[in-house]
């Protein structure tokens, strides 16, 4: 932090020459905020706060932005790879798990490679997110659950590693996490009764290292929270599919855990499920489980809690500096969490939310199920989702895409399970439910159907010191992307309409907006080359980068 | 200026629904409709009275095979393997309407059933309820309110006379008119096409497309009310008939 508030004073846009390649090393890594111009990580930084140092495009010029190339991808699939950039190259997916390597000033292609995933079952779309590089090593996560390695020169495959069966449902989607000399990953599968993990892989060779299931079994602590004596916790998914944070000082990782399986149907899994929609921290070198805090005991609404954890450094009034974790959660309240203990600190709801009333001392939500037929706030897809947050130091705000105003009815069923099938436990719209109010489907349809239960989407500053709502942007339709923030106090983000827009971090203030005609589902990135500033972002099936006019 | 907005209603669920035991729970447009539908197709085998059948007296309203709506309505639609009864192809307003009439035939009072006649109804539509001034069918009238050449398709007797009588109450969130205002106090209303954060399509009065930027609008509101006059004050239960009558025969290509 204190790096990185002294690059802000001085002002300076840092440039490494396109031709000074060099092997990302763990050191580069864990310091990455010294190299603004490139992006080293999923999130920017082990810190994941999608926030970048770099200050030329600023209120005062954001107006000169022009597109500068597009990359089309060949897949119709979603577009949601955030991609990395080291030294003028950059490297992304495409759905599903195609590897593109390119120069990332003039957006012409070096190499790709296009692995083809077998017997994947994705519950939601066949997409990637992006690559973790190490040494002359990228990696990827792949829909049928290897993990692949790549010569980052040639696009060569170093070694494959099966992670877990992608017949009986289980899938990867996120982008690793390289600690150290290991590369993490978690898997995918929350919708077809998986038992979920996160396994850390030596990054030379692709031997498994350690694995941390995320229900515990039998005789291990949090096993009792699956009660009843049956086989729940066998099934009980607990998915782990976005990009974990780092804490070097504590070599502590941070994953966020997705929704207990069935989905809808609590009670064939009574007690709080553990480690499901928890947030939990393990020891970076054996993934020992160190704490966990959990945002939805016994979950009946799929509210996955695998939100990036974003981690800073607060000053307190004492002089102390504070180690916090931000956290904007699918069940529609923002946490923040003591990273070191993990105790809570505090939690707020930032949009509707009539499934608890309140959080407890302890962050625990003070429950209030809605009558059968009526609309739960906020719906299955939540308040937020997987969507990238960004904090800025620079602000002090915490900044996350929302779904305003959003509800879906519940309808529980008896699921059963069967290897490689969908286990849902029900339905989330309304079959004769009399009087119910109707809802949109997922696709959302037309405008004119979009009534109240729809909802909007905004961008949300919350000021993490009360939990409040410093400003909000609001948008006609939801939105499925990320934000990032810059030294200079700009936002980027878009949204499901094709937009991609900036806007002052401050106050919400509309800067600047480019109509790119599809939808954003990832988060936009930010580097530099040759002494120029640019921003990437993929929307519909193009990969868009913008600079300064020339 | 009458502006009519015919969308479907309600109704069209509250008359499959299943266990409706008592006449007054089915749309008498339902009704009235089923018997013209009975009066063409059922009759050579269960005739006019419903017990033509040896041994089989439709007036009962309820049938063992069919306790609810929905099964009585996937009986006529599959017929009875193994009987007379045959397998017909029917359309969802032809179906709620038969399950209307034999759900009521027993108790209804003939002389209480207006049905209604489509030609008069097609008389009435280009007149005296003048449709056409925001309708369209079949490629004449205007295209500010919803298309009818297929509502005959796609919604039943019921929904149909809900629409005329109460369109507001039966307005369907799609058919929902919008309204701006520009910053020159140029008012367009019509029907919302698209919309995202920065700006607005439509189809205006005058059957144009517009692109606004909400920027360079005074005004947006998207009305909760329909536009179109509640017909029970224009026209006779006759006269509803007889519209309900036509637009039920308009099938588009299917015609």
């Amino acid at each position: 932090m204190i790096q990185r508030i002294a690059l802000i004073t001085l002002g300076v846009l840092l440039v490494v020459p396109q031709l000074a390649q060099a092997q990302v090393t763990a050191e580069r890594l864990l310091n990455a905020a010294d190299e603004p111009e490139n992006w080293l990580t999923y999130s920017g930084g082990y810190d994941s706060q999608r926030h970048t140092l770099l200050d030329q495009i600023d209120a005062s010029n954001v107006d000169d932005l022009e597109l500068k190339f597009v990359h089309q991808a060949k897949s119709l699939q979603a577009f949601e790879t955030s991609p990395l950039v080291v030294d003028g190259m950059m490297f992304f997916t495409e759905a599903p798990n195609t590897v593109v390597a390119m120069d990332a000033k003039l957006g012409r292609v070096f190499w790709t490679y296009q692995y083809t995933p077998v017997d994947s079952r994705p519950c939601c779309g066949s997409v990637n997110r992006g690559l973790a590089i190490l040494g002359e090593h990228l990696f990827m996560a792949t829909l049928d659950a290897n993990l692949i390695a790549l010569d980052m020169w040639s696009g060569e495959p170093v070694w494959m590693t099966d992670v877990a069966d992608a017949a009986t449902g289980y899938a990867m989607t996120l982008a690793p996490l390289v600690l150290k000399d290991k590369v993490v990953v978690g898997v995918a599968g929350g919708e077809y009764g998986v038992r979920g993990f996160i396994a850390a892989y030596e990054a030379d060779t692709g031997e498994e290292a350690w694995r941390f299931y995320t229900i515990p079994g039998p005789g291990e602590p949090g096993h009792e929270t699956w009660e009843g004596g049956g086989d729940a916790w066998e099934h009980g998914g607990a998915p782990v599919w976005l990009t974990g944070s780092y804490d070097p000082e504590l070599n502590l990782t941070y994953w966020g855990i997705g929704n207990p399986g069935p989905d809808w149907n609590p009670e064939q899994r009574p007690g709080d499920n553990l480690y499901s929609d928890c947030v939990v921290a393990l020891d970076a070198d054996t993934g020992e489980l160190k704490w966990y805090f959990q945002f939805t005991p016994n979950d009946d609404y799929d509210f996955d809690s695998v939100q990036i954890p974003v981690l800073i450094d607060y000053p307190a009034e004492d002089g102390t500096i504070l180690k916090l974790m931000l956290w904007g959660n699918r069940n529609g309240f923002f946490y923040v969490l003591d990273r070191e203990a993990g105790g809570f600190v505090s939690g707020t709801p930032y949009v509707d939310v009539n499934w608890a009333e309140s959080l407890d001392d302890n962050g625990r939500p003070v429950e209030t199920p809605q009558p059968a037929g009526s609309p739960t706030y906020p719906g299955i897809f939540g308040g937020t989702n997987w969507y990238s947050p960004s904090y800025s130091p620079s602000t002090g705000l915490f900044y996350l895409s929302a779904w305003e105003s959003y509800g879906a009815i519940m309808e529980p069923a008896e699921a059963q399970y069967q290897a490689g099938r969908p286990f849902m436990g029900g339905r989330t719209r309304p079959t004769g439910v009399p009087g119910a109010p109707r809802l949109p489907g997922l696709g959302r349809g037309h405008v004119n159907n979009w009534t109240a239960e729809a909802g909007s989407g905004a961008v949300m500053a919350i000021d993490p010191r009360t939990g409040e709502e410093k400003w909000k942007f609001e948008m006609t339709d939801v939105t499925t992307s990320g934000i990032l923030t810059t030294a200079s106090d700009l936002l980027f983000s878009g949204g499901r309409e094709g937009y991609f827009h900036a806007l002052d971090a401050t106050n919400g203030e509309l800067l600047w907006k480019a109509t790119l005609g599809g939808m954003i589902a990832n988060g936009p990135i930010s580097y530099a080359i040759d002494g120029q500033q640019y921003v990437a972002v993929a929307a519909g099936n193009g990969l868009f980068v913008f600079g300064l006019r020339d | 200026m009458v502006c009519l907005v015919l969308v479907a209603s309600l109704g069209a669920q509250r008359s499959v629904q299943a266990g409706q035991e008592h006449l007054g729970q089915y749309a008498q447009a339902d009704i009235q409709f089923g018997l013209r539908v009975y009066s063409t197709t059922c009759t050579t085998c269960h005739g006019a009275t419903g017990d033509g059948v040896p041994g089989i007296d439709l007036r009962v309203g309820q049938f063992a095979r069919a306790p609810s709506d929905q099964q009585l309505s996937r009986l006529i639609r599959t017929g009875i393997p193994g009987t007379a009864m045959p397998p017909g192809e029917y359309s969802e307003p032809e179906l709620a309407g038969l399950v209307a009439y034999l759900r009521t035939m027993g108790t209804l009072d003939l002389g209480d059933v207006v049905v209604g006649d489509g030609e008069r109804g097609q008389a009435i539509y280009n007149g005296q309820g003048d449709c056409a001034r925001c309708h369209r069918v079949n490629g004449q009238g205007s295209r500010v309110a919803p298309d009818l050449s297929r509502v005959g398709a796609n919604r039943t007797a019921g929904a149909l006379e809900s629409s005329l009588l109460d369109p507001t109450g039966s307005m369907f969130p799609i058919n929902r008119p919008l309204r701006v205002v520009t910053q020159d106090g140029t008012v367009y209303t019509g029907r919302r096409l698209n919309e995202d954060t920065y700006t607005v399509q439509l189809m205006d009065q005058n059957d144009r497309l517009r692109s606004l930027e909400k920027s360079t609008l005074r005004e947006y509101t998207l009305l909760t009310t329909s536009t179109m006059p509640e017909y029970g004050d224009i026209l006779n239960a006759q006269e509803i008939s007889d519209v309900v009558a036509y637009l039920l025969s308009l099938r588009g290509l299917e015609d």
